[in-house]
This record gives structure tokens, C-alpha cells and sequence, in this order.
């Protein structure tokens, strides 16, 4: 869920263009101390153990220490000029405990022997203010110590150590071809984030980690002066686990068919130009008929699908309540995963949690409470298999250890459980994308992710897209408009009948996946080839006011 | 503690400013205290405070600035702060669009600081959910909360000689409560800036009624309903229309407050005469500081008046550019309403939906400002100005544009949260013919 950003943004047309939420604690930086390294290991590995050791002198069972330096930087544009370029570091220390049984958490900017020793009894004191009310003790799963490990995002150029202007002429060359291409107006930004995370806990690891996220995107709007209508084409870029080398394209990267669509690397001028196209199309196209369509549905839309109706529903914490008051609850309760015959989807529905998916957004070695990543089935031939946990909830599901899915979007706030990549496996028929449209007699070809909504407990929801194609006896035959899908999840994934191969695996993306109270944001990838849906619902959102 | 005086602040931010070296500058200081505590399966769950000052410098030369900010406040930083903007301000980038800065101004001074939440400890947050649990408890239900406050302060002084101080508290409680079958759900959320003005136990019993009275949802056919919807669905279903009271998105023809062949909707009659929307920083309900970011003033204000639109926000660039006068985004939004109270409101209804909380509401399309989103927490089937039974949930797919003019009676306003951004407004529950439910959901 792209929550309250994509709604304060939504209103004043800026749609994707949303920054994410800063850290606790960001102060405004120049680009170049973003590249100067922060404070060394070794220093890191003391202040560590000062805190762990006051941690377990104050009487904590367990403790862990994150020392983290967020780096963020945006450039953001609009037709001829710079909006804004923000380069941002969040510098500090979060400790989490548990005593008498229960949590306790406490953070603080001051990253000193001192600083981290009156945090760690800040932790401990929390957590026995807590124990007073809790109704059962945490049950944390055994977790072996590393000892000193690393990890680092493989990317080949840091964003950072590119020139802001070679960002800013590269957004202005995008502008100038969606303006000079016949749109009206063209917003453009490429975001960046550096984490560079240490934790350490009373397990005996010390972990070093270095992950990097871009997102280079642009929005190409074209109005209609006369008929006081407009349409938008967003890009088809993903928000990925890499360095500034995905915007080299390479021939490879490439998925050509009806739009060029991109793999894991993204020519962000070719997309302006089709953007520009696709949008002056959108205006004249046919306004859907509603009613049931066979879909076809690119991964730059299904990701969007499978996060929501998928990733969210099988996040334990959900399932168990303790995201009611907020994100929700879901309908994939523990007795149907018990069952082990819940029939999510049909038997082409192979869906995996993936920790170490290379250049995807949650990509780590090693997650927020230390747990090393891996790769596990969550829906297996169509049936509910498995949850994404983490420690304190492995032994709800029968789990011997976690699944490592915890996560903290700063040091200043606590970690809990976040979805990791969630991915629909591609087809094994050898089936292109071609295959699947010349079978289809009445359908629709959906590029791109659009509007969406989902119930709180994942069952019923509605997604829209960019760009709509018509698909008649096998032939895409023109460009269709205000069109939205509605399904009930599990019906959805029932009537899958195709999906492409690997051939067509693409990645998409959440940079900003918002959960919990106070909120956190989470960046998460889903892959999956082009797949059919039959017989859904389409329904046509035009309207008339004034 | 982040909350300085207004002396305080101005001491501050003069001694800052006095290392500037730029064309134009201006120091602002930001600070928050803040706590909070969450619960789920009537258990805390976590809890915590945090505190938050932070000095912000804007140096421009000409059309060029930049933007540095800090959290220490000794001499030797202040002055690094000052340069490294001033730095910043030389290699950026021109800007068009930039404007010099307000010369001195007399604000009023707000009412948005209650001493009372300022006063708020740990315990005050954790008695407050023990209060909420015990109902949940009593209920045979399982509660899921949330209860923030805050205390935040704004200061700014820039090198024209304004200056400019405010001070606010605010406190936000939400409940979930469910029964242990997943069969019936209620909420309720309270946003206040006086803490003595909140009740978790009574707010608890409400969430607590709808649950119980959500259970055994029969489901009844989608369509177009009448609707009666609670203070915090109308909300939320409004907010990103409030959002959208932009003059320049609309004049660039990319808003439902576009005209077609140009232009905007000021003046024409968009929604149904009985429909006023307004700002007052005053209002005590809803107070908002008398300033904006910009050193502007934050007068009353109407938007739309009996159906008609009186004023878009006009930034002071584009104001410029439209000579016009500017006119600030408000700081609060309040739609007028009667003296009805839901229950009245069910009373004269012969067939309709009473709708207690919306969920997920996205932008289908930003032309009409259609949206869709479902219905939660206990929607129930009325006849004869009697609630006869709780029905399964709804997607909707409806502009508030539309549903403003089907506006059949509007109650007495109140205080709610959007429960998605949390932020506040004065609005009055409604009742609208023809809203459009497109299909049934099974969520509880």
C-alpha cells in the first residue's frame, strides 16, 4: 500500500511522484557528504557491545543494536525546471530488548559509549513497564551467531557517486521529448536510498551490511482543452534493488511486443517517447464496454496484484491480528493453511518468498533482527503452504527458526514483520506472450499498474492500469479506456489458465509500502511473467460532473 | 525537550540569521514531542516517545537556493549550517518560479496549544488503553488501538524582518474490536488538540456496539443506495477533494476543477445549495495556526458556498502569473451541516444503507475524482427509519463531486480523523441518494 503519500499527492495530480517519508531524524545534507564513509566498523563493533552488555546488566534475556546512516537523495523535475533535489542523512542508534518476558525498544541520535549505554537501560526499562501488561511472554526462535559478516547490494555505480547533473540533464532530455513530442506537461524524478546498516545482538552476530534502492520514474499528461478532459501515461521503470546501471539499457533488457517493456535494465528515453505516444492514443480511445473479459496481464501491472491480493495476505502478523486496528487483517486464516487443501488458485499458481532475489528491492543477506535470508513456497500448485514470519512468530506456525522477514525503515524505529519479495512463478508450457493473446476470443491486454483497492481482509479488489489494449479473436485490435477490474482473490486466482515463461519473468515494485502504527515504510519487489485471468469483471469508470 | 517558547525560538533563529551572507534568508525551527502506545488481542504491543528540533536555512542569490538543515544548535554548527545552505544556494539550479520573500506581518495568535495534552505522560497513554481493553474485555471482544499526542511548534524569521511562532497539540485514538469468530467488526477514531475532550471508554463502547451488532451480515444486491455516512466515512471520502481546491491544476486543465476550453470552476455551481465548505483558524473545534510556510496569513475563508465555488488556492507564483490575489492552502477544512444526529437522520429515512467507515479509498480517475473503496465495521440495512440488519460490505465507485449533489440532509458537524492520513476535520454525517455500491465483499 502506497498510503498517505499517493493520497496527498493524488489530489494535486503528481500521482507516482510521492517522496517517500524521511527518517526520524534526516537533516539536509550536501551530495558529496553522502559519499564520505561513516563511522568504521570497528568503532561500531564497540559501541555495540556496550550497549548489549548494559542491555543484559539492566537484565534483558536478548538484546539487538542497530547502528544505521540512511542516505536519501530525489531530484525532481517538472517540464523545464528543477522542482526540488533533496540529498538527506539519518545518523543513529535503535536498541531493542526483551526483559520479563516482553519487548522494549529505544532509539537515540547521540551514537556515543554514553549515548548507547543510556538507551540500551532506556530498552530494558521499557520492556519491564510492558511486562506488566502483556497476556504471554515472547517466545523468540533460536538463532546461531554469525560472528562478523557483511553484505552489500551487487550494484556496479553508487547513484551518489553520479554528478547531479548528469540526473538532472537526463530528466530534462525526458521532458523535452514527452513536450516536444506533443504532451502538455511531463513531471520526472529518480530517488535514491542508501542503507548502510550494523547489528549486533546477544547471539554473537555482528553484521555489516550496504544496500542501495533506485527508482527513476515520470508521469507525461496531455488535456484535451476543448472537451475539458485529460489522460496520463506513467513509466514503465521499476523501483529496483540497483545501482545507477539500470538506466543503461541494454538490447537484452528489452521486451518488445504492442510497448517496450524492460527487465533489469530501463531506457527511460525510449519509455518518454512511447509515454508520449501511448497518452495522445489514450485520449481518442474507445471507452470499455463493461462486462466479463478474458485478462492478459503484463508484469508491470500483475506485480501490483500479487502484492496486494498475496504478499499482504500471508503476513502472519495479519492473519493473527495484529495489524487489525490499521493495515488489516487476513482471510487466509491459520485453519486453512492447517488444512493443507486451501485452494488459493488454480494448479498454475506457484508463488515464492524470496529474501535474495538479485536485484530486487528487499534483497538483504541478513534481515533486521539478524536472521540470514533465504527462499521458501508460499502457495504451492494453487494451495496455501506457508506465512512469512519472523522470530517471535516462527513457533506459531510450527517453525523451527524465521523465515527473516523483520525489518526497520530507520534506526529510530522498531523492526516488525514485512513482506520479503513475493513472486508468481513462471509457466513450464514454453507458452511467449503471443501464445497466450491468439488464444484469446474476448479479452484485454493491461499494461502498467493503475488505481488500486483491497478490502482489509484481501478478498475483494479493484485495480485499474496505463494502458488498455482490446483483444478480439486473438488480435490486439485498438486501445481501450476506463477500464478497472473487479475480483474476488481467490475466484481470481482460480481462473488463471496461462502464464508465459521464464522468458517473460520481469520484476516490479513498491518503493513505499506503508504498515503499522506509527507507520513504516517497506520497499518490496514481485515478479512474474505475463499470465491470463478468464471471465473477469471489467467495469467502465468514466463519470460526468459540473 | 523539542518545544521552545516563542522567545526562545526567536533568540535562536536571530543568531543564526546573522551568519547569513545571502541575497535572502530565512531560518525556520521545527519541534515535536511526541508518544505513543498500540494495542492488538487486548495486549499492548508496543509503545514509545520521541522528540524531534530541528533548524532549517533557505539561502537564495537571485533564483538559486538551497536548503540545509540541523539538530545541534552551538555557534560553530549554526555557522556551518548558514554556509553549507548558502553552498548549497550556488550550485543549484535557477528557478523560475521563485519568489522573494514576505516582509513583516502581525499574526494572530492561534488556539491551538491545550495545556492539558501537552501534559500527557506514558502513564495518562497507558491508563487510557487499559480503559479501552477493559471495555473490549467486558465485550468478550478483541481489541486492536492506537493513541498518539503530540506537542509541535513552528518558528520562522527570515532576513525581511518577518517573523512568525505557533504552538499546537493534537491527540489521535483509534479501536478496532473484533469477535474471537472473525464475524463482526466495529471502530470508532477521536482526533482532538484537548486531551479532556477524549473518552477511549466511550469511544471503546461504540466500536465495541458495532461489532456485536455487525454480527450475521446478510448480503443484499449492489447498486445505487441511499446512504446515511457517519462523520468519519464523509471524511475520508472527502479529503481528496479538499486536496484539490488548486487553482493551478485546474487552469492547466488537469483537475476536476477544470472548465472545459479552459479555465476553472470558480463561480459555477458544482454541487447541491446545501453544501458550504469553509476554513477559520479559530474555530474551536478545529483551530489551525494563523500562518503558512510562506509567511502568509491564514484568514476565514469560503470554498464552496451553497453549492458554488467561491475560492481555489492560488500559490503566490501563480497568483502572480493570474493577476490575482494569492490565496493560501487552508490549515483546516469545515463543511456546514444541520442539527440532525444520526439517529434522527435514520429516524426519517425510509430504505437506505448506514455506512459506518470507508477503506482503502483510491482515485480512479482524477477528472470526475471518481474513487472506490469499501464500506467496514458494521454497514447496516435501514426501513422504515429503523436499522433492521447488518449487510456484507460494499466496493463503491462514486465521486464526492457526484455525491455532493445528491445531498437529501446533512447532520450536526463533528470533529473526525481520516483514518488514513490521520489528519482532522469538521464535517457532519449525510445522507446522499444514488451512491453506487458495484459489488459485495465478504471482509468482516
Amino acid at each position: 500500500m502506497k498510503r498517505k503519500e499517493f493520497l496527498h499527492m493524488a489530489g494535486m495530480g503528481l500521482g507516482s511522484l510521492a517522496l517517500p517519508s524521511l527518517p526520524f531524524g534526516s537533516r539536509m545534507i550536501d551530495p558529496a557528504e553522502a559519499l564520505q564513509a561513516g563511522m568504521d566498523k570497528a568503532t561500531k563493533k564497540q559501541l555495540a557491545d556496550i550497549a548489549l552488555n548494559a542491555a543484559k546488566s539492566g537484565g534483558a534475556t536478548y538484546a539487538d543494536v542497530r547502528i544505521g546512516r540512511y542516505l536519501n537523495q530525489f531530484v525532481i523535475t517538472r517540464e523545464k525546471r528543477v522542482q526540488n533535489i533533496a540529498n538527506t542523512e539519518s545518523f543513529g542508534v535503535g536498541i531493542r530488548v526483551i526483559a520479563n518476558g516482553s519487548w522494549g525498544f529505544a532509539a537515540t541520535n547521540d551514537v556515543t559509549p554514553d549515548g548507547v549505554a543510556r538507551t540500551a537501560a532506556k530498552a530494558v526499562a521499557v520492556a519491564k513497564a510492558n511486562s506488566k501488561i502483556i497476556t504471554e511472554p515472547v517466545q523468540l526462535a533460536p538463532q546461531q551467531g554469525y560472528g562478523e559478516v557483511s553484505w552489500k547490494t551487487p550494484i556496479v555505480k553508487s547513484v551518489f557517486e553520479v554528478p547531479l547533473k548528469e540526473k538532472i540533464d537526463l530528466l530534462m532530455e525526458v521532458n523535452g521529448i514527452a513536450l516536444s513530442g506533443g504532451a502538455n506537461f511531463v513531471n520526472s524524478a529518480i530517488l535514491a536510498i542508501n542503507e548502510q546498516k550494523y547489528f549486533a545482538s546477544t547471539d554473537g552476530s555482528y553484521i555489516d551490511q550496504d544496500i542501495h534502492r533506485i527508482y527513476p520514474n515520470f508521469t507525461v499528461t496531455k488535456i484535451d482543452k476543448a472537451s475539458g478532459k485529460f489522460q496520463t501515461r506513467r513509466s514503465l521503470s521499476s523501483p529496483v534493488g540497483m545501482g545507477y546501471e539500470y538506466l543503461t539499457p541494454t538490447p537484452e533488457s528489452k521486451v518488445s511486443g504492442i510497448v517496450t517493456r524492460y527487465k533489469d535494465r530501463y531506457d527511460i528515453l525510449e519509455d518518454a517517447k512511447n509515454a508520449t505516444a501511448d497518452v495522445a492514443q489514450k485520449i481518442t480511445a474507445k471507452s470499455v464496454e463493461p462486462g466479463k473479459y478474458d485478462l492478459v496481464l503484463d508484469p508491470s501491472h500483475l506485480w501490483l496484484t500479487i502484492h496486494e491480493s498475496v504478499a499482504h495476505p500471508t503476513e502472519l502478523d495479519r492473519v493473527l491480528g495484529y495489524e487489525a486496528n490499521y493495515a488489516g487483517t487476513s482471510f487466509l486464516s491459520l485453519d486453512k493453511w492447517k488444512s493443507g487443501n486451501f485452494h488459493f488458485g488454480s494448479k498454475l499458481m506457484n508463488i515464492v518468498a524470496d529474501k535474495l532475489q538479485p536485484g530486487s528491492l528487499g534483497a538483504v543477506g541478513y534481515d533486521d533482527e539478524g536472521v540470514k535470508c533465504g527462499k521458501w513456497d508460499l502457495v504451492k500448485e494453487g494451495v496455501l503452504v506457508n506465512y512469512q514470519a519472523i522470530r517471535d512468530q516462527a513457533h506459531i506456525i510450527g517453525l523451527k527458526h524465521s523465515q527473516g522477514c523483520c525489518y526497520a525503515q530507520s534506526w529510530a524505529d522498531v523492526q516488525f514483520q514485512r513482506m520479503p519479495n513475493v513472486s508468481l512463478q513462471p509457466g513450464k508450457d514454453g507458452l511467449s506472450v503471443d501464445d497466450i493473446i491468439k488464444n484469446v476470443q474476448k479479452g484485454i491486454y493491461i499494461i502498467g499498474d493503475g488505481s488500486f483497492s483491497i478490502d482489509q481482509q484481501r478478498y475483494n479488489f479493484q485495480f485499474g492500469g496505463q494502458t488498455f489494449y482490446e483483444i478480439k479473436e486473438g488480435k490486439i485490435v485498438g486501445m481501450l479506456k476506463d477500464v478497472a477490474y473487479q475480483a474476488t482473490n481467490q475466484e481470481f486466482w482460480n481462473s488463471c489458465v496461462a502464464i508465459a515463461d521464464e522468458r517473460d519473468y520481469r520484476l516490479g515494485g513498491a518503493f513505499n509500502d506503508g504498515k503499522g502504527q506509527p507507520g513504516q515504510s517497506n520497499a518490496v519487489s514481485h515478479g512474474s511473467s505475463t499470465a491470463r485471468f478468464n471471465g473477469v469483471n471489467v467495469i467502465n469508470t468514466a463519470r460526468k460532473i459540473g | 525537550m523539542a518545544i521552545l517558547s516563542k522567545e526562545e525560538a526567536q533568540t535562536l533563529l536571530k543568531k543564526a540569521l546573522a551568519y547569513s551572507k545571502a541575497e535572502e534568508c530565512e531560518v525556520s525551527l521545527n519541534g515535536s514531542d511526541a508518544g505513543n502506545i498500540r494495542y492488538a488481542r487486548n495486549s499492548v504491543s508496543t509503545a514509545g516517545d520521541i522528540s524531534q528540533l530541528t533548524l532549517a536555512v533557505s539561502s537564495s542569490f537571485g533564483k538559486k537556493t538551497g536548503v540545509a538543515t540541523i539538530d545541534e544548535f552551538d555557534d560553530a554548527s549554526l555557522a556551518k549550517c548558514v554556509l553549507r545552505s548558502e553552498e548549497l544556494a550556488q550550485l543549484a539550479p535557477e528557478n523560475p518560479e521563485h519568489m522573494p520573500l514576505l516582509g513583516p506581518q502581525d499574526f494572530p495568535e492561534s488556539v491551538t496549544y491545550v495545556p492539558a495534552t501537552a501534559a500527557i505522560t506514558p502513564d495518562t497513554r497507558a491508563e487510557a488503553v487499559a480503559k479501552s481493553i477493559q471495555v473490549s474485555r467486558d465485550a468478550k471482544l478483541q481489541a486492536a488501538g492506537y493513541l498518539e499526542n503530540s506537542v509541535t511548534f513552528e518558528a520562522m524569521l527570515n532576513s525581511k524582518g518577518l517573523f512568525a511562532y505557533n504552538k499546537g497539540t493534537d491527540v489521535v485514538f483509534t479501536i478496532t474490536t473484533r469477535n474471537e469468530e472473525g464475524t463482526g467488526s466495529g471502530y470508532a477514531a477521536r482526533g482532538f488538540n484537548d486531551v479532556t475532550k477524549l473518552d477511549t471508554f466511550t469511544a471503546t463502547k461504540i466500536a465495541a456496539a458495532k461489532a456485536n451488532g455487525s454480527i450475521g451480515a446478510k448480503a443484499i444486491e449492489p447498486g445505487k443506495y441511499t446512504v446515511i455516512l457517519e462523520p468519519v466515512a464523509v471524511a475520508y471520502m472527502l479529503e481528496s477533494m479538499f486536496f484539490g481546491l488548486d487553482a493551478r491544476n485546474a487552469d492547466e486543465g488537469r483537475s476536476f476543477m477544470s472548465k472545459p476550453g479552459g479555465g476553472n470552476r470558480i463561480g459555477e455551481q458544482l454541487m447541491d445549495p446545501k453544501v458550504s465548505i469553509y476554513s477559520d483558524p479559530f474555530n474551536t473545534d478545529l483551530p489551525s495556526s494563523t500562518w503558512n510556510r510562506e509567511g502568509q496569513a491564514l484568514e476565514k475563508r469560503s470554498w464552496i458556498e451553497k453549492g458554488v465555488v467561491k475560492n481555489l488556492s492560488y500559490s503566490r507564483y501563480w497568483a502572480g502569473l493570474k493577476n490575482v490575489a494569492p490565496v493560501p492552502f487552508p490549515g483546516n477544512i469545515i463543511m456546514e451541516g444541520g442539527t440532525e444526529s444520526v439517529e434522527d437522520m435514520i429516524k426519517n429515512t425510509e430504505k437506505g444503507i448506514l455506512v459506518s467507515r470507508l477503506w482503502y479509498i483510491r482515485m480512479v480517475d482524477p477528472q470526475t475524482l471518481l474513487l472506490t473503496g469499501l464500506t467496514r465495521d458494521g454497514t447496516f440495512y435501514i426501513e422504515n427509519g429503523e436499522v433492521k440488519f447488518p449487510v456484507k460490505n460494499f466496493r463503491f465507485n462514486e465521486s464526492p463531486v457526484i455525491m455532493l449533489n445528491n445531498v437529501e440532509s446533512l447532520g450536526k458537524p463533528e470533529r473526525s480523523i481520516s483514518v488514513e492520513s490521520y489528519r482532522s476535520y469538521l464535517v457532519p454525517p449525510m445522507k446522499v441518494r444514488d451512491f453506487t455500491f458495484t459489488s459485495l465483499s465478504d471482509a468482516v
